[in-house]
């Protein structure tokens, strides 16, 4: 018996759950011993007492990481006008959540329903890439199909069942910042970390082929391959964020600080940076107000965001007719970004 | 390819050899049985009617699609199966349109002709400079840090002409690259491919413009479907190739600008 187990523990995807094992472990003892005592002491620092409560920890910290990785791939997405893309996933996920629940119910499983979701998203990417490169171009009618498909099988699935999985459905519609559960920060942790090192690993080629996909094909890179990848960090931005944004809402955090930051950033490279500031502060001041007035935590993160949209558009109608009028010069009002998006990439 | 093919090939010396190709797109024919060799140091001109093939001859040569029939050759190795990247320095048809909304510099397009060699890690001061001394050359120094959706359509080709130079390009493809650039600009850019030609860079062109075409072209192809002529501008003017490829009502160019 015990020899089996350890046979069994020596194949790669034996050694899977023990990794996991692991990996969790580690998140855990991250939250209660590095996030949780910053916290408290943020919360005494501050006078606010939320940040004390491990659920508003833990909600913080899950805001903050969907603020880094939404805007981050959203801004090659949405430079690709490709933004419908992560709506269609987060409908597609909808689907794939409730296979999850479904399947637990009807197999007494305990899957978790987020699984699901990821390898649902994660196919419909693929799937609608493929379809494009078939067909050579994205189309509003399939991805429309495509998402109203995803949001029909899921709620056929959920009213099949003797109604018990209904319950929960709410907080993945809409999100929720009190269901936030520590292995599912622990996941989006990881998950961020996946979705960053990638980034930063193929940065440049995502670069190209978002910026003239044909050249890069004569440069000879694998422009499939990128533009698969794409669709896939997509898939997995969206269903780690779907917890807090809602299914409905999560599309924003890639599209809306992506908008503002393209407004008046200078090179690309900055354009990135100023989305994921964007980003963050929607997300947080959307998870205060919130948890402030008792409103839904995805819908404040939003309002924020496209607040912040309007003003950088209101700033960047406002600042030339300022310089007109001689007050500011041009090159003296960027901050401490460079501009030129060069040496340090 | 045969190997006596690829042979014959590197015995020619063209750095682009066309063979026998065709291809249609389903059911639909789009070239027929063309051959065509490009040698180094060339300023190929593609002419023809829309919907005649031209970009899709230019894709073939470049090893972005495959023959349905034929072979084609590029710097002497199977087109598709050549991988310098850095070679091959592409204009695309919307090269004018791409990048409007997209927050991105000059520095950082131009950086991209160095993806090829340099997918991952720092830039070395090869490459840097090789960014620098493309900027010069095409006259962009100055805009480096501007947003390319925010230059004038001629400067913005400028940007496109460079990125190919920083890769250290032997073979340039442009399609159809002044559409929408006002007058004025074109002559400037047609002036700057000239002196780029002049020194050595092979050119392939396709413009619907025939009068730029004689004027700066070495050679010229005129496609319809099949080829209908391949040879000197100053034949091609005298010959009814044009007319014969578009169609009868057509007359030679008459062309002031």
């Amino acid at each position: 018996m015990f020899l089996t187990h350890v046979r069994a523990a020596g194949t790669p995807l034996a050694q899977l759950p023990v990794l996991w094992l692991a990996v969790t472990g580690t998140i855990e003892w991250f939250l209660d011993n590095v996030v949780g005592p910053i916290m408290d002491l943020l919360a005494e620092v501050l006078g606010a007492p939320m940040l004390g409560y491990p659920f508003m920890q833990r909600a913080y910290l899950a805001a903050i990481c969907i603020a880094v990785i939404g805007p981050l791939v959203g801004t090659f997405l949405v430079h690709r006008e490709m933004a419908m893309l992560s709506d269609t996933l987060a409908h597609t996920a909808f689907a794939g959540v409730a296979v999850g629940l479904f399947l637990n119910s009807a197999l007494s499983l305990a899957l978790s329903p987020l699984l699901t979701a990821f390898v649902v998203a994660i196919g419909t990417a693929l799937l609608v890439e493929l379809l494009v490169e078939h067909a050579g171009a994205y189309t509003d009618t399939s991805l429309a199909m495509v998402l109203t498909g995803g949001f029909a099988v899921g709620s056929i699935l959920i009213t099949a069942t003797d109604g018990g999985i209904s319950v929960g459905i709410d907080a993945y519609l809409f999100g929720s910042l009190s269901t936030v559960s520590t292995a599912n920060v622990g996941l989006l942790v990881l998950m961020s970390l996946v979705v960053v090192g990638l980034v930063t690993l193929t940065y440049r080629p995502l670069l190209y082929v978002t910026f003239d996909a044909t050249a890069a094909q004569a440069a000879r890179l694998n422009v499939r391959l990128y533009k698969r990848l794409m669709v896939v960090l997509t898939a997995l931005v969206v269903v780690s964020a779907m917890q807090i944004m809602g299914v409905i809402l999560v599309a924003a955090m890639l599209v809306v600080p992506v908008a503002a930051a393209a407004q008046v950033a200078r090179s690309f490279r900055q354009s990135i940076l100023l989305a994921i500031l964007a980003g963050e502060f929607a997300a947080i001041a959307g998870v205060t107000l919130s948890y402030n007035y008792g409103v839904a935590a995805g819908g404040s993160i939003v309002v924020t965001a496209l607040t912040v949209y309007v003003a950088t558009l209101a700033v960047q109608k406002l600042v030339p007719s300022l310089r007109r009028l001689g007050r500011l010069r041009p090159g003296h009002s960027e901050a401490g970004l460079k501009a030129d998006g060069g040496e340090n990439e | 390819m045969t190997p006596a093919a690829s042979k014959a090939d590197e015995s020619t010396g063209s750095l682009i050899s066309v063979r026998n190709v065709s291809f249609s797109y389903g059911d639909v024919p789009v070239l027929d049985s063309v051959s065509i060799d490009v040698e180094p140091g060339a300023f190929l001109g593609l002419v023809g009617p829309n919907g005649s093939g031209k970009s899709t001859l230019l894709d073939l040569m470049l090893g972005l699609r495959r023959p349905d029939d034929g072979t084609v050759s590029l710097f002497g190795e199977p087109a598709a199966a050549f991988d310098d990247g850095e070679r091959i320095g592409y204009v695309a048809q919307d090269a004018t349109e791409a990048g409007r909304d997209m927050p991105i510099t000059v520095r950082e397009v131009v950086r991209m002709g160095r993806y090829p060699k340099r997918l991952v890690g720092r830039f070395s001061a090869e490459d840097r400079r090789a960014v620098e001394v493309a900027m010069e050359q095409v006259g962009i120094a100055d805009l480096d840090t501007r947003r390319v959706g925010r230059l004038s359509g001629g400067q913005r080709q400028r940007v496109f002409i460079a990125r190919a130079l920083a890769s250290g390009a032997d073979l340039l493809a442009l399609d159809e690259p002044t559409v929408g650039v006002d007058a004025e600009s074109r002559e400037e850019f047609y002036g700057l491919l000239e002196d780029l030609n002049a020194a050595g860079l092979t050119v392939v062109l396709i413009e619907h413009d025939i009068g730029v075409v004689t004027t700066y072209a070495t050679e010229i192809a005129c496609l319809n479907r099949q080829l209908y002529f391949d040879g000197d501008p100053s034949e091609f003017v005298e010959t009814d190739a044009l007319a014969a490829a578009y169609g009868k009502d057509q007359h030679v160019l008459h062309h002031d600008h």
